[in-house]
């Protein structure tokens, strides 16, 4: 399977609260609370460093879970994210992502 | 979402984060709505940098959602400058403006910053009645123009229609006006005093063979109108009633006017202090004035505690009440709200004492609410 890079988008709304991220898609005005894994990809999410890095870097050093669930979890997570334009995702780095 | 909201709130008022903020960056304005009181000359506005220190402060404070309003926003030349910078510290950004000086370029900026939503004031879709309201002559036409360019960009555009004597009649016109345009419709049905205490303004109100015309019509609700004016259910018990808080004001927002004043909302002109001498989040958590409205639950106030609107058919508003002279005692105008709503009699009508304006009070704007309908 090819690599991941994931970017956060730009025009969304996002703040910590209590440890989860709160985050409004513009597009369609809908909201999200992200939990604390998701949160963990969302903030990791720079553009260049490709998902399967993110998630045994930090998803697997943080949290206590197997890496190949994880990846995953993570893959769902991210398509989810990226229909409603939270999160770019793409198979070469997103340069301007920062 | 609705229940996404509540949770969100809970977990900010349970940590003491202030979730959401109005911010007035100016009190000028090219309108001179009759139901407007401000002062638009400039008594020493924060600057672009004060400015944007404080959104700095607010992000680091929690703050989520933002709103910026005024007077009229696009009346500050940095208004851009300021948005943007806010916009890169990820709020959810929504504005109020006139849409007078929305031209193409304006919508295009405006929607490079992605706000949640812009909100319009509309008040007939006569241009007649409207210019009359807003004192500037073509402004109907402006604002619609300045709207279109926002729908056509697919911003989300909300029409606010405050509701007067003299332009009740149209509201289904604004209605239809709004679905024409694929913009939101919000309606404000009262005109509240002046922030000084001054009531001469209520006069353009609309009366209560209105307000009982607009509390029937599920149009404006959102529920059907019999379980809106439903008889009142309370009072609470007393343990719900100490639990129960009166409003987000203080708890989990807070509003700002252009001068760095914060207050605990757009309609409760308690000074708690002034960004100039003190940082956003000391204020916020230390100031003695936001501690006190914080400390109030249903169970403090004399006279509500025991009225049997008070578990739902009145949502009265400290705001109105401190403004009245007593930020623990009711509101007559929201006693009268819920009598209009309900047909009950009501404890503050009798016990209301006779409305004397809290001293020191300084000009802040008033805005409505961001519910579908602002009945509070
Ligand atoms: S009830 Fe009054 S003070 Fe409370 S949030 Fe609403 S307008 Fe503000
Ligand atoms: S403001 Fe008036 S109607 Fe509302 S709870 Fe108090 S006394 Fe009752």
């Amino acid at each position: 399977m090819s690599t991941i890079y994931i970017a956060r988008n730009k025009d969304v709304a996002a703040r910590k609260l209590g440890g989860e991220m709160m985050i409004m898609s513009g597009r369609d005005s809908t909201l999200f609370s992200l939990n604390q894994t998701a949160t963990a990809i969302w903030q990791a999410a720079d553009g260049v460093t490709p998902l399967a890095d993110i998630v045994t870097g930090k998803l697997c050093a943080e949290f206590d879970v197997d890496p190949a669930v994880a990846l995953r979890d993570a893959e769902e997570l991210v398509a989810g994210l990226e229909e409603h334009g939270i999160l770019k995702v793409s198979n070469a780095p997103i340069v301007d992502a920062q | 979402m609705t229940q996404l909201i509540r949770e969100m709130s809970n977990t900010a008022q349970r940590l003491g984060v202030p979730l959401g903020v109005q911010l007035d960056l100016t009190y000028r304005c090219n309108e001179r709505c009759v139901h407007c009181y401000l002062d638009h000359d400039d008594h020493g506005e924060m600057n672009t940098a004060e400015i944007k220190d404080l959104l700095d402060q607010m992000a680091e404070a929690g703050v989520f959602f933002l709103t910026l309003s005024g007077g009229e926003i696009l009346m500050r030349r940095d208004f851009f400058e300021i948005a943007q910078h806010a916009r890169s510290l990820m709020f959810c950004l929504k504005l109020k403006t006139n849409a007078v000086m929305i031209h193409k370029a304006e919508a295009d900026r405006i929607k490079a910053l992605a706000p949640e939503s812009v909100q319009i004031s509309v008040y007939s879709h006569r241009p007649e009645v409207h210019d009359a309201i807003s004192k500037l002559p073509g402004s109907f036409k402006r604002s619609l123009a300045g709207a279109r360019l926002l729908a056509e960009r697919g911003v989300k555009v909300i029409f606010a229609n405050v509701l007067m004597r003299n332009n009740f009649q149209d509201y289904t016109g604004v209605q239809e006006l709004a679905a024409e345009f694929g913009a939101q419709y919000t309606v404000d049905p009262t005109i509240t005093p002046m922030m000084d205490g001054d009531r001469s303004i209520l006069n353009l109100g609309i009366g209560q063979t209105e307000l009982q015309q607009v509390f029937r019509d599920p149009s404006l609700l959102g529920t059907s109108p019999e379980e809106f004016c439903d008889l009142p259910k309370g009072p609470l018990a007393e343990e719900d009633a100490m639990e129960m808080l009166p409003c987000s004001a203080g708890h989990t927002f807070c509003y700002i006017s252009p001068y760095g004043d914060v207050y605990p909302c757009v309609q409760f002109p308690l000074p708690t202090g002034n960004l100039r001498t003190t940082k956003f989040i000391d204020i916020w958590k230390h100031s003695p004035q936001m501690n006190e409205v914080r400390s109030i639950t249903v169970n403090d106030l004399p006279v509500c505690s025991t009225c049997s609107h008070n578990s739902g058919t009145c949502a009265r508003c400290p705001g109105l009440a401190y403004m009245e002279g007593n930020m623990r005692g009711p509101s007559s105008l929201d006693c009268e709200k819920s009598y209009t709503r309900t047909g009950v009699v009501i404890a503050g009508m009798m016990a209301h004492p006779k409305a004397k304006p809290a001293a020191g009070l300084e000009q802040i704007h008033l805005a409505s609410n961001e519910n579908v309908v602002n009945f509070r």
